[in-house]
Parts: C-alpha cells; sequence; structure tokens
C-alpha cells in the first residue's frame, strides 16, 4: 500500500482529509503512483502533470525518504520505503511568496 | 420577492453576496475555494441556480467548478469517480485543449511573443465564463493564451471554436501585460449565431454563423502604442459591453478611450467627451435605460489608479461624450485601487443597481443607478471580478 501527502489545496480539491493510500500493481515509480492517484481522484488530473505531456507542473515537487525526487525520470523504481509504505510519497507545492 | 446575487472572484476564493430588492443589507458567504484565484463566476440566465466558475493556481493549473444550488455547494464536473464503458476512469472538466486539426480551424500553432518572435499557443487559465442564454448545459470559456471554448454538457467536456485562432490574423496577435487572455464574450441576445469576443492585445472579434468563422471588427480604433495605430489587429480592448435594446450598439472601454459602435462592430467612434481620463477597464450599460452607461477612468497605463486619488464612477446618459462624476459615497481621498476588466456589473431591477470591485478588496454598489454608493463589503483580497444575478 502506497502512502500519498497531497498539498491543502489538492486535499480540498479531492475532498480528502489526511494522507491517501493507493494499491498499485506492478513496479511502483512516480508515473504509476501518479496514475493511480488521478485513477482514484481523476479531479486531480491536470494539477499535478500537465495533462497532455503528464510533464511534473513547474511549481510541483515530489519528496520521499528526505530525498528530492522531482527530477528523477519518471519511471525509475522509489524507494523501497515508499513502496512497503514505511514512507509517504509526497507532493509539494513549491516554496513562493513575498 | 425579488433579490441579487453578487458572485465576486479574488485572488483568495470567491464570496457570494445576497440582498434582497431593496439591497440595503448584504450577507456575505465565503470564502469558498480558499485561497485558490478565482477569475470569474457567473450564472445561467436559463436557470440562475446553475453557476460556473474558473478556479486556478500557479501550482495547479485550471479547474471549473459548477453549482446547480446558488452557489451553496459546488462540484468539478467530470471530476467526481465515473468509468468510461471500458472501464477507464475519467474526468476531463479541466482539459482545455487548442484543436489544430485542418477540418475544424487551421493547424495555427504560434501568436506573436513579447520579442517579436512567433511563439506556441500555451493553455494558461479560463478568464472568463460565459453562459448560454438559453441552454444551462451550454456555456462558453474565454482562456489564456486567447481562445475561446464551448460545453454543451455542463462542463464535462469543453471544444475550442478554433475559427477564432484560424482565422487568418492570430500570429499578429500579442500578449499584454496582463498575457494574450480572451476576456469578453457577449451572446447576442437577438442573434444566436451571434457572438462578440475581445482579446488583449488583439482587439474585437464576431461571428455570425455559431462560432464557425470569425472576422476583427477594429475599424476605428486607434492605438498609438502600436506601429500602425489604425492596424486591423494588435489593439488592446479592455471590456466591451452591449446596449439592452440595441444589440447593434456596443460601447468599449479600450486600453486609452472609450469608443462607442452603432453597427455590431464593423466601425467605431470615440465617445470619451468630458472624461478627465479615458484610460480604464471597465464599461456597462444601465438595464433600464440603454444609453446610460458607466465607466471608472484610470489615471494612465502607468499609474494604475484613480486621479487625485478620489475614486469616481463616470456615467453618461447621453451614450457617451458627455459625462458625469458619480462620488458620493466613494472614497475622495487616498484612494490608490485599481479596477479589474471584470469587475463592474449592473442588475436588472429599478432603479438599476451598479456594483463595483476594487484591487483592495472592496465591493461597492449603487441601488440608484449610480446616484449614492454605499462599501457592500471591505478588505476582501483583491477583487478579480463581479457578477449581478436578479432573482426573481
Amino acid at each position: 500500500m502506497i502512502r500519498v501527502v497531497l498539498p491543502f489545496h489538492l486535499r480540498t480539491l479531492a475532498k480528502v482529509d489526511d494522507e491517501v493510500t493507493l494499491d498499485i500493481q506492478g513496479e511502483v515509480t512516480q508515473r504509476s503512483v501518479l496514475d493511480a492517484l488521478e485513477a482514484k481522484y481523476p479531479v486531480l488530473r491536470g494539477t499535478i502533470r500537465d495533462h497532455d505531456t503528464a510533464k511534473r507542473r513547474a511549481f510541483i515537487r515530489f519528496f520521499a525518504c528526505e530525498e528530492d525526487l522531482s527530477h528523477e525520470p519518471p519511471d525509475a523504481p522509489l524507494p523501497d520505503e515508499v513502496v512497503s509504505g514505511k514512507e509517504p510519497f509526497c507532493v509539494i507545492g513549491a516554496i513562493a511568496g513575498g | 420577492m425579488s433579490g441579487v446575487r453578487l458572485l465576486v472572484g479574488t485572488v483568495k476564493g470567491a464570496f457570494i453576496l445576497e440582498s434582497d430588492g431593496t439591497r440595503k443589507k448584504w450577507k456575505v458567504n465565503g470564502p469558498h475555494f480558499t485561497g485558490w484565484e478565482i477569475y470569474h463566476l457567473k450564472g445561467s440566465p436559463a436557470d440562475p441556480n446553475r453557476i460556473y466558475c474558473s478556479q486556478t493556481s500557479g501550482w495547479f493549473g485550471q479547474v471549473l467548478q459548477r453549482s446547480n444550488d446558488g452557489g451553496k455547494t459546488w462540484e468539478a464536473p467530470g471530476g467526481g469517480v465515473t468509468m468510461t464503458p471500458q472501464g477507464m476512469p475519467q474526468g476531463e472538466s479541466n482539459r482545455f485543449v487548442y484543436d489544430t486539426s485542418s477540418e475544424t480551424g487551421k493547424p495555427l500553432t504560434t501568436h506573436q511573443w513579447y520579442d517579436g518572435t512567433q511563439h506556441p499557443w500555451e493553455f494558461k487559465r479560463v478568464w472568463h465564463l460565459e453562459p448560454s442564454l438559453t441552454d444551462p448545459d451550454t456555456a462558453y470559456a474565454g482562456v489564456e493564451d486567447a481562445a475561446i471554448f464551448r460545453t454543451v454538457d455542463g462542463g464535462h467536456t469543453w471544444q475550442e471554436l478554433a475559427g477564432l485562432r484560424g482565422h487568418g490574423t492570430g500570429p499578429k496577435w500579442q500578449p499584454g501585460a496582463g498575457g494574450m487572455c480572451l476576456h469578453t464574450i457577449i451572446l447576442d441576445p437577438a442573434d444566436p449565431n451571434r457572438i462578440f469576443v475581445a482579446i488583449s492585445a488583439a482587439g474585437a472579434f464576431r461571428t455570425d454563423d455559431g462560432g464557425k468563422t470569425w472576422k476583427p471588427i477594429n475599424q476605428g480604433l486607434r492605438s498609438q502604442y502600436i506601429p500602425d495605430p489604425a492596424a486591423e489587429v494588435g489593439h488592446c480592448v479592455h471590456r466591451i459591453a452591449q446596449h439592452g435594446s440595441k444589440p447593434n450598439v456596443l460601447f468599449m472601454q479600450k486600453h486609452w478611450d472609450v469608443m462607442r459602435s452603432d453597427d455590431a462592430g464593423d466601425h467605431w467612434h470615440e465617445v470619451s467627451g468630458n472624461l478627465p481620463t479615458d484610460f480604464g477597464f471597465v464599461i456597462d450599460v444601465n438595464t433600464n435605460d440603454p444609453e446610460t452607461i458607466y465607466v471608472v477612468p484610470i489615471k494612465s497605463d502607468s499609474e494604475h489608479f484613480p486621479l487625485d486619488g478620489r475614486l469616481k464612477v463616470f456615467r453618461s446618459r447621453s451614450g457617451g461624450n458627455e459625462w458625469e462624476p458619480l462620488t458620493k459615497g466613494l472614497p475622495q481621498r487616498n484612494c490608490f485601487v485599481n479596477v479589474l476588466r471584470d469587475s463592474m456589473s449592473v442588475d436588472k431591477l429599478d432603479p438599476c443597481g451598479v456594483y463595483f470591485g476594487t484591487t483592495s478588496g472592496e465591493v461597492y454598489g449603487s441601488a440608484d443607478s449610480g446616484n449614492t454608493w454605499t462599501a457592500i463589503v471591505e478588505h476582501l483580497p483583491r477583487v478579480l471580478s463581479v457578477e449581478a444575478q436578479t432573482l426573481s
């Protein structure tokens, strides 16, 4: 079971209060996690990845196990701790302020 | 008893203000969609409880929301868990895909960029939503980069009317400082096949065949900030409003200049008259007296605030040229706000109610056609849009 932490605005949009859990068949990668997330919560389509290119939106980051995985290939395996459910896969809204 | 509902979009959420027909006491509901930019909300003329809302974010992109109960509850149409007959999840309400097919438009893929080079069309956000006059499930969306989309299934799916981008002048369109947005859509009540749109910075356009083909309608506009001041396209039109009983009469607030057309946009002439400055963003028309129009003059394109720090609405009772300042109830010192292009609206009561929102978060209303004003609400986030619904 994969745990995914969403930023506040996406939790609101998906109408969830806490982290979400996903069952994934096959290899656990950024792409398979996000595919499963969007399948379970279609309203999130286009909010994390571009609708057509499937590229990460500019101000979104992916963290896990205290590492920034944003620039990892989308089909690279995620850490074992994420696969086992020990650690969550975190979708982060990049810091911007002023 | 009749009433008025104001739909207010701000940079940090949506607010819904409601009053009875006296328009003296207002109830403020919200924020809805807290923290998101709400560029525009608008209710269906055919079903006032059906409201469309553009929810957008620099982080998360575009979301379309819809209410079927006057704004009490909302849903992202198509955003729920629904499945195709093949068992695949579907949810397409937020998807705006430019149509570049050779059949429905032309494979036009670039416009002019700030440096003069050609740049691909890239969807950024929905600026304006215009529900059909007759069908609650049909609505139009004006988007950045400039294009017009239509839904006929209540916002589940959106299709571009690609003839606008594809009619030939697209490569000459260019973004203004706020982006290249299609911000005005007017559905002609007298002719269901006629639609007017306006784009910054391209100009005004019209279709007479329901959106298949379009033509620029900018003859008479003069813009000193482009190489050919009388060019066919390239004008920064800020807003257009339509005469209530003569649909061929249009009023325009351009970057500079207040303009009027008496032939559905084929020709324009200036009606700035005695305005102290003819720069501004909003323009609207009195519902009961369609020769009475309103603007909020702004000092200049470099200084986006009222002259002398005094907030004044100007009213013309003669369709332009002769203007009078309306100040009673509006701040007359130290006021340095702006009123953005979608932030003025009128109701359909008698006397006509006039409303506008400011970049410092006030929404002002007048229940007597502009003679006197009150702040309906203050200290909201920066107001992006105001739409009035008249409820029976």
